[in-house]
């Protein structure tokens, strides 16, 4: 009704005798190239895009071997072009990269305990590696052979 | 004549200042001096009015978390030499990702509303508290050795200033707070484990845990802060899987009652 | 509680697809995707592969190594995109579209390896 506009919500002081006025940073969307702890993270999340696509490449496969022997040679001659080659290359990286990320992460993760004490980080984390030497070799044999 | 090195330090006075703003100090670096040191040689040579916590300025007490060259060090275990070969120039700002009171305070009631939710405190459901005749709560070496690292917090912060997803999300119940409440809930004399869970085994407790691992990195008491998390989210599962095949009546006290009474 | 149940769930989907990714992916992406178009090792033959796959353990086996890893993805990417982006507040949107494919990349896994022999 009165002709000067009154705002509905205070806003709060700048400061009071115990209240002062607090910066409040503010997070820039590039943090994650701020520090290269947290750039390292971020790829290592990444990864999963690269374990994503082995999966798509993976059922486009099985979709050509469906197809009969002429289906299969074509998508073979695909994997053969230079971007193929650089896609899978690039992937190779990033999902050795998430394996031994994986794989050192979990001693953090499980708590093993031998007679009371704890089991020391390298001894967790190295049958995750023997298992992957034996599942490779193995499956390696299987399609080789 | 003692080598010199520049402090930039972050200042910020909520009177005068839309945001903090650097300014530069000419210190002399002596072998034992840490970065604390340096401070409190500004504050009683030069100017009396930059604004710091400290106290024990021996690594216990936790309150002279700052960030160092963008690292969150305990400022009073942290030497100056070890910075003077680099480019001279050592930068001090206050801890990350929490609102900043005046020049390197931070506010930390947010941090202790956190770690008061997580009731870090030992939990009973005995009717009555035992009778002291009855003696104290015994416990094995193994018994302590469980949560014995988790204990080691001294609430200094810093892998709160580590920790992306704690900027990135102020809900998100935050490291040490976490750790410390798998302290008590592994503590052989704790039976409130079901009762943190409702706020641990949330969206906003340990499923916001990326697993960045800085915590862990940052710590100046080693206490693991991310392995606490994971190894909580393991027990989340088992539990999860349990309320699935049983889905009534799976109760961890008749564990804890007779541990206690061991 | 609802949802504190379903995070459980979907964080045991994610760590065992990167158990399966990191021990199984490596070795196939190194063979099929390097070293066969290559010809660092003579690729096996069409024949070869068809009668591993008539195999129900070996179908069983590549569903697992396709359906799985996919919930790992849709976990760490959906996380990825919530920090990396700031982006939360879309979180159903980006929920609905890393699950959806993941389900619909498993349908597909499940779907040929049905089919193929």
């Amino acid at each position: 009704m009165s002709t000067t506009r009154q705002p509905t919500i205070n806003p709060a002081p700048a400061h009071t005798e115990f209240h002062p006025r607090w910066y409040r940073p503010h997070v820039s969307v590039y943090w994650w190239l701020g520090q290269w702890q947290y750039l390292r993270f971020i790829l290592r999340e990444l990864s999963s895009v690269f374990v994503a696509v082995f999966v798509v490449i993976t059922l486009l496969q099985l979709r050509a071997l469906r197809n009969g022997p002429d289906a299969y040679t074509r998508f073979q001659h695909w994997l053969q072009t230079p971007g193929a080659i650089a896609l899978n290359l690039i992937s190779f990286f990033f999902v050795v990269f998430h394996t031994i990320t994986w794989f050192n992460l979990t001693p953090r993760a499980m708590v093993i305990r031998l007679r009371g004490k704890r089991l020391p980080d390298f001894l967790v984390a190295a049958p995750n590696y023997a298992m992957w030497l034996v599942v490779s070799a193995a499956v390696g044999w299987l399609i080789l052979k | 004549m003692p080598e010199k090195i520049i402090l930039e330090i972050a200042r910020y006075s909520p009177e005068q200042d839309e945001k903090p703003r650097f300014e530069s100090f000419e210190v002399p670096v002596y072998k034992e001096w840490v970065v604390l040191d340096a401070l409190n040689h500004i504050k009683d040579k030069v100017d009396g009015s930059l604004t710091y916590r400290w106290s024990c300025r021996m690594g216990i007490c936790g309150s002279c978390g700052m960030m160092v060259n963008g690292e969150p060090k305990l400022t009073c275990a942290t030497f100056l030499s070890s910075y003077a070969r680099n480019g001279n120039k050592v930068r001090v700002e206050p801890l990350r990702y929490f609102p900043v009171v005046r020049d390197l305070v931070t506010e930390l009631s947010d941090f202790l509303d956190k770690l008061k939710k997580v009731k870090p405190w030992l939990i009973r459901n005995d009717k009555e508290e035992p009778p002291l005749s009855q003696g104290e709560f015994l416990q094995t070496p193994e018994q302590l050795e469980n949560y014995r690292q988790f204990s080691m917090c001294i609430n200094c912060t810093l892998c709160y200033a580590a920790c992306p997803v704690v900027g990135l999300d102020p809900v998100f119940v935050g490291p040490a707070a976490i750790a410390l409440a798998q302290r008590y809930n592994l503590d052989s004399r704790d039976q409130g484990a079901e009762e943190r869970t409702a706020l641990l085994a949330h969206p906003e407790g340990i499923w916001g845990c990326t697993f960045v691992g800085e915590c862990t990195r940052v710590c100046p008491k080693h206490v693991d802060p991310a392995g606490a998390i994971q190894q909580y989210k393991i027990k989340a599962v088992l539990d999860w899987m349990k309320s699935f095949v049983m889905p009534r009546g799976h109760n961890d006290s008749d564990v804890h009652n007779q541990a206690a009474n061991d | 509680m609802e949802r504190q149940s379903n995070e459980a769930f979907f964080w045991m989907l994610f760590s065992a697809g990167g158990v399966v990714a990191a021990l199984l992916i490596p070795v196939h992406l190194f063979l099929f995707g390097l070293a066969f178009p290559l010809r660092w090792l003579q690729p096996p033959a069409y024949a070869h592969l068809t009668a591993l796959l008539k195999m129900p353990l070996v179908r069983i086996y590549l569903f697992v190594l396709c359906s799985l890893p996919l919930f790992h993805w849709a976990h760490r990417f959906r996380y990825t995109l919530y920090d990396g982006l700031q982006v939360k507040h879309l979180n159903e949107v980006i929920f609905t579209l890393c699950y959806g494919g993941a389900v619909v990349g498993t349908g597909l896994a499940g779907y040929l390896l049905w089919n193929i022999a």
